[in-house]
């Protein structure tokens, strides 16, 4: 039989779509970030038969079927173990994660934490609306205290962990974040998360419509956004503010960030911190930054080393297959019995 | 038989002769019973083992449950199991005495190191007088002999410390016992001269304490009562023979297994646990054979990573214990719902929960068979022995890559550890049965039936136009779509389980293993269990007893004829280390009025309760302690 190759650099973000009908509830963020994605998979020209999408449950957990390329919906939380077993056996994949809040950081929190700690070169994308959508509405681990939800009637009295914080502390050699609603933005974060060698791990906040309605509005909104969200870029002062007129210093003498303004109080440009991409400490603190301060967007850690699956490779005898059996079972101490 | 030492006229011939060695987790039980094995294994005989030791890693020396222990039971003839009474016991310790008299035969050998018998180490067992002062061991013949001393004097040149010298305690007395038997210590010697390559002092010290006692059994100095044996050489196939345990068995079928599917690789993902981490071991020195291992971070992982590398067209193996198996259980669900291909492997240990780590049962068949969520089918097997271990392996990746299906195979704690000989198979005589993935576009969907296996095509990733998506959700019959159709759903549910039923006509007819095809009674047992069966039912046939030993490999599905073959006796008997699962799954599948007979203290059978069961006797006592463990 003969296959035609189609040239996938030549596809159109649609070429990546399925024939499936796309179920999410009108208005969901999904729906930006869907379109990102295939955007980027056009951008970037991947191949559909070399790229697979695993997600695990959830309504971000759709995702792999409205894809036009492999796909592998699974179960609860265990995409990155998944995706790790389909690395071991062709690390020529091309692997992208799609998870949530709930899959990603609770029911699958041991998974993401040993595949960002092992650098399996996987494009992991977390979705993070703050809220259980799938199961109708109760409060996940991102869920700020507060939150009411059917499951918390009066007001959630967890502390919710910051994604971005999770995955540099679990090791992760490249994180970002980005928002649904800022598309070129968020294409770009895609592009550079793809082409990090390792685990990458990407954070998009996204708007669930239904159960958590405009609870990003205080970070995306238009009247916010410029003092809410301060843009990252490598080796630019960390700047925000309709004018960029704010920025981000070390206070003195404590491992603290302060918002300053330029020009207030004797503050110059030189005071400002420049970002530093390869820089943990100072990603860490950029991830935790909450209003207050602005919520860093963009690329805060991107520092790769060899993948988990190309040292797996890497060690002697990996995986040759051409071992002689006999030679095997013939090992040790063996005995003939004659006639 | 070939042997170096002086044959003495009064030498005494026995047909099987089943020793243990006990002492503490740290004299070496284990070395001294395995290199024994290979000096009874080398002179021709057939022999079958069992290690018993702790769950703790190093219990405080001379406690009871610090006691590990090694039993060999070997001979011309009926060397079916580890023996039930033991002919011989060293007991290097009172703990060890203690713990293991209680199997030794009326009659039967004790040799003791009388340096251990000290107050202290008589406080830590539990004796409040010396039993080698009182005549609480009349019953037996006891070798009272300074073994520390004698040890000690013949390493002496050797220039070791006392400690040192104390730890060749063991090579001592297994030169003791391979004089007895008129058993050759070279291959021992290699051995300690290789294990201690780097220390040749401690091997030289090693092989006088070996030599040492194998000439204390030469000289007069010895007891009257001590004589030496004659074992016969076995009746055996020729050919080419090892020693094999359970998990090298496993490991070695499934490399063979996957060469006889034409795969290249195989992801091998587990998690620690007791007894089933040996297997990840062995199988992670097997790089040059195409084998990946992956120590996952969970067991859920390890069956998710296995799942994903299946997906990936590589095979795909997961393997834990017991309480592992229950968090794959999900998994599984999902290799059943998306009909990839996975082989699952459950060193059964006594349970529920964490139980007893390191004793053996057959207590996982029903969550084996049935313990998913929904009507969710599988196909199950279990090896009879650790030789069939190689072969099961084998037929698992042959089902599970023909059918597209997840495939549990049944070992146990004793399984795992086992050894005994084997004929070692040529590659070139293993069956072949080469896959293929798909790779035509034409008329494709993801689950398009093959007709006769009503099997889906597998599909790497990677492959040009056969970009497909699939998951744990229902799909449509016909187009592989999600669908959450009432009648699809029906159509489906069907199809899964006429697929792996339809395995039952893909596998050997059920044979009877000893015996007629019909009568009185069949005694059905399953795994593990065939020697102490076999044995049973053979000595009750000699006493004329109308009995036939059936033992079922393939537990889901089962033999297309086992039911009809069942109907043919009168009754039914089911010897299982469980409380009665087989016994159930037949009286419900073929409405036979099966009886069934559980032992569950986390040791294997013994041939005399299952003859004392044919011959209609009572129950018999339970035996042992069986000391479980904290650990695993």
């Amino acid at each position: 039989m003969t296959v035609t190759t189609i040239t996938d650099a030549q596809l159109a973000p649609k070429d990546y779509a399925s024939d499936q009908e796309v179920r999410w509830c009108p208005g969901c963020g999904d729906y930006a970030i869907l379109k990102a994605v295939q955007k980027a998979c056009a951008d970037l020209g991947l191949t559909r038969e070399r790229t697979v999408f695993v997600s695990g449950i959830g309504c971000a957990a759709r995702f792999p079927y409205y894809m036009s390329t492999y796909g592998f919906h699974t179960v609860h939380g265990r995409a990155p173990a998944i995706a790790t077993g389909i690395k071991l056996a062709n690390p020529e994949l091309d692997v992208w994660v799609m998870t949530g809040d709930g899959d990603g950081l609770s029911i699958g929190g041991n998974h993401m934490l040993h595949v960002l700690r092992r650098n399996v070169d996987l494009n992991i994308i977390l979705f993070n609306n703050e809220i259980y959508g799938l199961t109708k509405g109760q409060y996940s681990p991102t869920s700020r205290r507060g939150t009411r939800s059917p499951s918390t009637p009066f007001g959630s009295v967890e502390n919710p962990v910051s994604a971005c914080a999770f995955a540099l502390g679990s090791g992760a050699r490249f994180v970002a974040r980005s928002i649904d609603t800022l598309q070129p933005h968020l294409i770009g974060v895609l592009k550079r998360g793809h082409a990090h060698k390792g685990a990458s791990f990407v954070e998009i906040l996204q708007n669930c419509v239904v159960f958590n309605d405009a609870v990003f509005e205080n970070i995306t909104g238009k009247e916010v956004a410029a003092d809410a969200q301060i843009l990252l870029e490598h080796g630019k002062p960390l700047v925000f503010g309709k004018q960029k007129e704010k920025g981000l210093r070390l206070k003195p003498g404590k491992l603290e960030l302060e918002i300053v303004t330029l020009g207030e109080g004797g503050v110059t440009a030189a005071d400002i911190l420049v970002h530093d991409e390869t820089n943990r400490p100072l990603a860490m603190l950029l991830a935790r930054l909450e209003p207050p301060f602005p919520t860093a967007m963009g690329v805060l850690y991107c520092n790769p080393t060899e993948s988990y699956e190309h040292d797996v490779y890497a060690q002697k005898g990996a995986a040759q297959g051409k071992g002689d059996l006999d030679a095997l079972l013939n090992s040790e101490r063996t005995w003939e019995v004659v006639p | 038989m070939a042997t170096s030492s002086i044959v003495r006229p009064q030498r005494e011939s026995r047909d099987s002769v089943v020793i243990r060695f006990a002492g503490d987790s740290g004299d070496g039980m284990q070395v001294t019973g395995s290199q024994f094995t290979l000096e009874t294994a080398l002179a021709g005989s057939d022999f079958s083992t069992f290690p018993d030791f702790p769950a703790e890693i190093r219990a405080p020396t001379g406690t009871t449950f610090g006691v590990s222990a090694f039993q060999i039971h070997f001979g011309g003839r009926d060397v079916m199991t580890p023996g039930d009474a033991v002919d011989v016991l060293v007991a290097m310790n009172p703990a060890a005495l203690t713990v293991e008299l209680g199997d030794l035969r009326v009659g039967g050998t004790v040799i003791v190191d009388t340096a251990a018998f000290n107050e202290r180490n008589l406080n830590k067992a539990g004796y409040e007088r010396n039993p080698l002062e009182d005549d609480s061991l009349a019953k037996y013949q006891v070798l009272k002999f300074d073994i520390t001393k004698l040890t000690a004097d013949a390493v002496k040149p050797h220039g070791l410390s006392s400690r040192e010298a104390h730890l060749c305690r063991n090579m001592w007395a297994l030169g003791l016992l391979l004089w007895m038997y008129g058993y050759e210590r070279a291959a021992t010697i290699d051995w300690l001269k290789r294990k201690f390559g780097k220390k040749p002092v401690i091997a030289e010290a090693n092989v006088a304490a070996l030599n040492a006692g194998h000439a204390f059994g030469e000289t007069a100095e010895m007891a009257e009562h001590m004589v030496g044996y004659v074992v016969p050489k076995a009746e055996v196939q020729p050919g080419r023979y090892r020693t094999v345990s359970g998990t090298e068995g496993l490991a070695w079928g499934l490399v063979a297994g996957m060469r006889a599917a034409g795969i290249e690789k195989m992801v091998f993902a587990g998690y620690p646990i007791t007894p089933a981490s040996a297997l990840l071991h062995t199988l992670a020195n097997l790089r040059a054979y195409g084998v990946i291992t992956f120590q996952a971070e969970d067991e859920i992982a390890a069956s998710g990573a296995a799942l994903g590398a299946a997906y990936a067209g590589a095979l795909g193996v997961t393997s834990s214990s017991g309480p592992g198996i229950a968090l794959k259980t999900e998994m599984l669900g999902l290799a059943i719902a998306t009909e990839l291909p996975l082989i699952v492997i459950d060193s059964q240990r006594a349970g529920p929960s964490t139980g007893m780590p390191t004793k053996a049962e057959q207590s996982d068949l029903f969550q084996a068979v049935h313990g998913r969520n929904a009507d969710a089918p599988l196909a199950v097997v279990a090896p009879v022995s650790t030789a069939d271990c190689f072969d099961i392996a084998i037929e698992a990746v042959r089902i599970a890559t023909k059918y597209m299906t997840p495939v549990i195979i049944l070992s146990d704690g004793y399984l795992a550890h086992a050894a005994e000989p084997w004929r070692i198979p040529r590659e070139a005589d293993l069956p072949r049965f080469p896959i293929t993935y798909r790779t035509d576009p034409e008329g494709f969907h993801p689950f398009l039936r093959d007709p006769d296996t009503l099997a889906r095509p597998w599909v790497k990733p990677g492959t040009p136009q056969l970009e497909h998506r699939i998951g744990g959700l229902e799909r449509d019959y016909d187009t592989g779509h999600i669908s959450y159709d009432p009648d699809n759903h029906a159509r489906m549910t069907n199809a899964r389980a006429d697929k792996i039923a339809g395995i039952a006509n893909d596998i050997p007819l059920q044979t009877v293993a000893l015996g007629e095809d019909h009568g009185k009674l069949a005694v059905v047992g399953w795994g593990s269990t065939f020697g102490a069966i076999h044995q049973a039912v053979k000595i009750a046939r000699d006493e004329g007893t109308d009995v036939a030993h059936i033992h079922v490999r393939y537990l889901s599905p089962f033999p297309r004829n086992l039911g009809e073959l069942l109907k043919r006796y009168d009754r039914v008997l089911v010897p299982e280390m469980n409380n009665g699962q087989l016994v159930k799954l037949l009286r419900a599948e073929y409405l036979v009025d099966a009886e069934g007979f559980s032992k569950v203290t986390g040791k294997p059978f013994r041939v005399t309760d299952i003859v004392q069961r044919i011959r209609g006797g009572a129950p018999p006592p339970s035996e042992g302690s069986g000391l479980g463990g904290e650990a695993g």
